[in-house]
């Protein structure tokens, strides 16, 4: 009797049911710009489908930074005040070697195989591959602290990392290469990845970043190392006690965390054709763990509806209060978290269970009556 | 019952500022015995087993296990080299399901804790152990509840089955019966019994119900202000004047 009750539902069709709501919302945001377009008829590359378009990038890559947030926060229970230091440090390391590294080779050297040029696609994956290295970089800074600092001692070290990195990153020692202050704008970019001239193509970029990210993020937090980090969230000394060592599991926490921010950065970087300072500011990961208690820590999604509800609702409360929104947007926020004490999404799984019970007594009313 | 020495503690002294929690305390495990150590509230019977699984460094004194040094052995190497603890205040994973609990610990004996990429409930030899311990501690149906949700008894219960996963050779019990009712305790004492000889293994069971250490130990230590008061079987305890005099008048109480 357990044994039926505790197997998985496996397969493709176990996948779907369980994932519907995910899978549903990438077929919405697949036709949105084709569906916007066609009621507004502007084109999609102009005008208000453009706009939004540019609006749902942001969203995308905030919340696959959210969610890379939640791998910390959520299950591993690692409250970090300096996760935006990975996000900034990818956005730095792809505007530096964007602008600085890659139009020296692009101008000198050819790669290829047989007739096709691959220079691009090999600059592109040498960016790449940095961003990671920077991120694991990154993460191994920051998990070496909470070695040995716990809790309140924790949080303020991380803090102070995240705020050293910040102010490396507007240093004016490096202004020649940083723009410091003022950050690095115009990074150069193919024009076939270029958000102005072919917006729809980062678009679904953004998109699939989004759904690729969910579902390895998704993936890991179910694996056996997964599970341990949420035991490492739930009780150190006990999880000892059967023979893990926390300080690898962190780790383990630390730097899968930090490289989804560091390749959500990024992305970000690209997306905007810049970085500045504000991607690695305090700020921004005080955004991410906005967005995460929004929608519930420790379910990936949430930290997605999170970042949905900053962006979109965000952008209406701009147009509607003017410079005000996030005044207006605080007191949104305090009452979802004083009526919806685990997030969006938290409260709803937590309460589920107990709807669908109450809708079951209710249709049993009716049935016991005939 | 045989005569090697499984576990020892040398001269093991633990001092908390100016309290002496465990003074001078040297202590033999034999193999495949139950080992009953028990004391008021207050002796250092919890801060011996602090001790003994690593939890703490010793003040001074070393633990000696299957004839090596393990004083300065991290709680996670002990649980590897076949020690299992199970805590006075119970100590489980409460955001957990009670399977999720007692698989973690399955998981941890086993190779596949750096699987980043695979999903765990895949991994069916953890979850078929898990329902095997479940089934011990007679915790059958209860596997889908959060730990946190069971009623004090059943607790318990997954307290020990979180030890037991890990088929530990050496078990530390830390007052199993804690804070349970009288009516609970003598199905836990028979699973405590059933699980320690089922597989020819060694339990330290701290204990204060006098009653319950009687029926079911070879060996039984009393400790009294950190120290080893005296030694022996059950019934040598039960007639030893010292420990009467000192002890059992109070610990009796507990019986009636
Ligand atoms: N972590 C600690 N810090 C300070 N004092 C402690 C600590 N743990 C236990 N003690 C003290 O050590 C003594 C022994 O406690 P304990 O080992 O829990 O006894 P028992 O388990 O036999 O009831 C008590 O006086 C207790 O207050
Ligand atoms: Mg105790």
């Amino acid at each position: 009797m357990a044994e039926k009750m505790i197997k998985p539902r496996s397969g493709l069709k176990g996948f779907i049911k369980k994932e519907a709501i995910f899978l549903i919302f990438i077929a919405i945001m697949i036709a949105f710009p084709f569906v916007l377009n066609i009621i507004t008829g502007t084109g999609l590359n102009a005008g208000i489908t453009k706009f939004w378009q540019g609006q749902l990038i942001t969203f995308f890559i905030m919340a696959v930074f959210a969610m890379s947030y939640d791998l910390l926060i959520g299950y591993g229970g690692i409250l970090s005040f300096g996760h935006a230091a990975s996000f900034g440090g990818g956005a730095y390391a792809v505007a530096l070697l964007l602008k600085h590294w890659a139009p020296n080779i692009l101008s000198n050297y050819r790669i290829t195989i047989g007739n096709l040029d691959i220079t691009e696609a090999t600059v592109l994956l040498v960016v790449f591959l940095v961003v990671i290295l920077v991120s694991v970089l990154i993460g191994l800074l920051f998990s070496a602290t909470s070695i040995r600092l716990k809790g309140a001692y924790f949080a303020m070290l991380t803090l102070a990392l995240g705020s050293a990195i910040h102010i490396l990153s507007k240093a004016t020692d490096f202004h020649k290469w940083t723009g410091a202050d003022e950050g690095l704008h115009g990074v150069p970019l193919p024009v076939w990845l270029n958000p102005t001239q072919n917006r729809l193509t980062v678009y679904f970029i953004a998109l699939g970043f989004l759904l690729l990210c969910y579902l390895v993020m998704n993936r890991m937090v179910n694996s056996p190392t997964g599970r341990v980090i949420v035991a490492n969230r739930e009780n150190e000394e006990r999880m000892r006690m059967i023979g893990y060592n926390p300080v690898i599991y962190r780790t383990i926490a630390f730097l899968s965390a930090s490289i989804f921010a560091g390749l959500a950065g990024a992305l970000y970087a690209i997306w905007n054709m810049s970085a500045t300072p504000t991607m690695t500011s305090t700020v921004t990961t005080i955004n991410a763990l906005i967005m995460t208690i929004l929608g519930g820590m420790g379910t990936l999604v949430g930290p997605i509806i999170g970042a949905g509800i900053m962006q979109i609702i965000g952008q209406f409360f701009y147009t509607w209060f003017g410079a005000r929104w996030p005044l207006v947007f605080g007191v949104l926020f305090v009452l979802i978290v004083m009526f919806l004490p685990y997030g969006i999404i938290g409260t709803w799984r937590l309460r589920k269970s107990s709807i669908k019970n109450n809708i079951q007594k209710f249709f049993r009313l009716f049935s016991k009556e005939k | 019952m045989s005569n090697e020495i499984i576990l020892e503690a040398v001269n093991l002294s633990k001092v908390f500022g100016g309290l002496v929690a465990v003074d001078d305390v040297s202590i033999k495990i034999q193999k495949q015995t139950m080992h009953a150590i028990i004391g008021p509230n207050g002796a250092g019977k919890t801060t011996l087993f602090n001790l003994l699984s690593g939890v703490m460094p010793p003040t001074n004194g070393s633990v000696i296990y299957k004839g090596n040094d393990i004083t300065r052995v991290s709680p996670q190497k002990r649980a590897h080299l076949g020690i299992g603890r199970s805590y006075q205040i119970t100590n489980i994973f409460p955001n957990l399901t009670v399977l999720e609990n007692i698989r973690l610990a399955a998981q941890a004996m086993g190779k596949d804790n750096f699987k980043l990429f695979q999903l765990a409930d895949n991994f069916h030899q953890y979850i078929n152990k898990s329902e095997e311990v479940i089934d011990m501690i007679g915790l059958s149906g209860r596997e889908l509840f959060m730990a946190r949700d069971l009623p004090h008894g059943e607790k318990r219960k997954l307290e020990l089955g979180i030890m037991l996963a890990c088929d530990p050779e050496l078990l530390l019990f830390d007052e199993p019966t804690a804070g349970m009712s009288s009516e609970q305790v003598p199905e836990l004492i028979k699973i405590i019994n059933k699980v320690v000889h089922q597989k020819d293994r060694t339990a330290i069971l701290v204990e204060h119900r006098m009653d319950m250490v009687m029926s079911i130990s070879d060996v039984v230590t009393v400790m009294n202000q950190g120290r080893i008061l005296a030694e022996g079987s059950p019934h040598e305890i039960a007639t030893n004047k010292q420990v009467q005099s000192a002890y059992l008048g109070d610990l009796y109480g507990e019986l009636t």
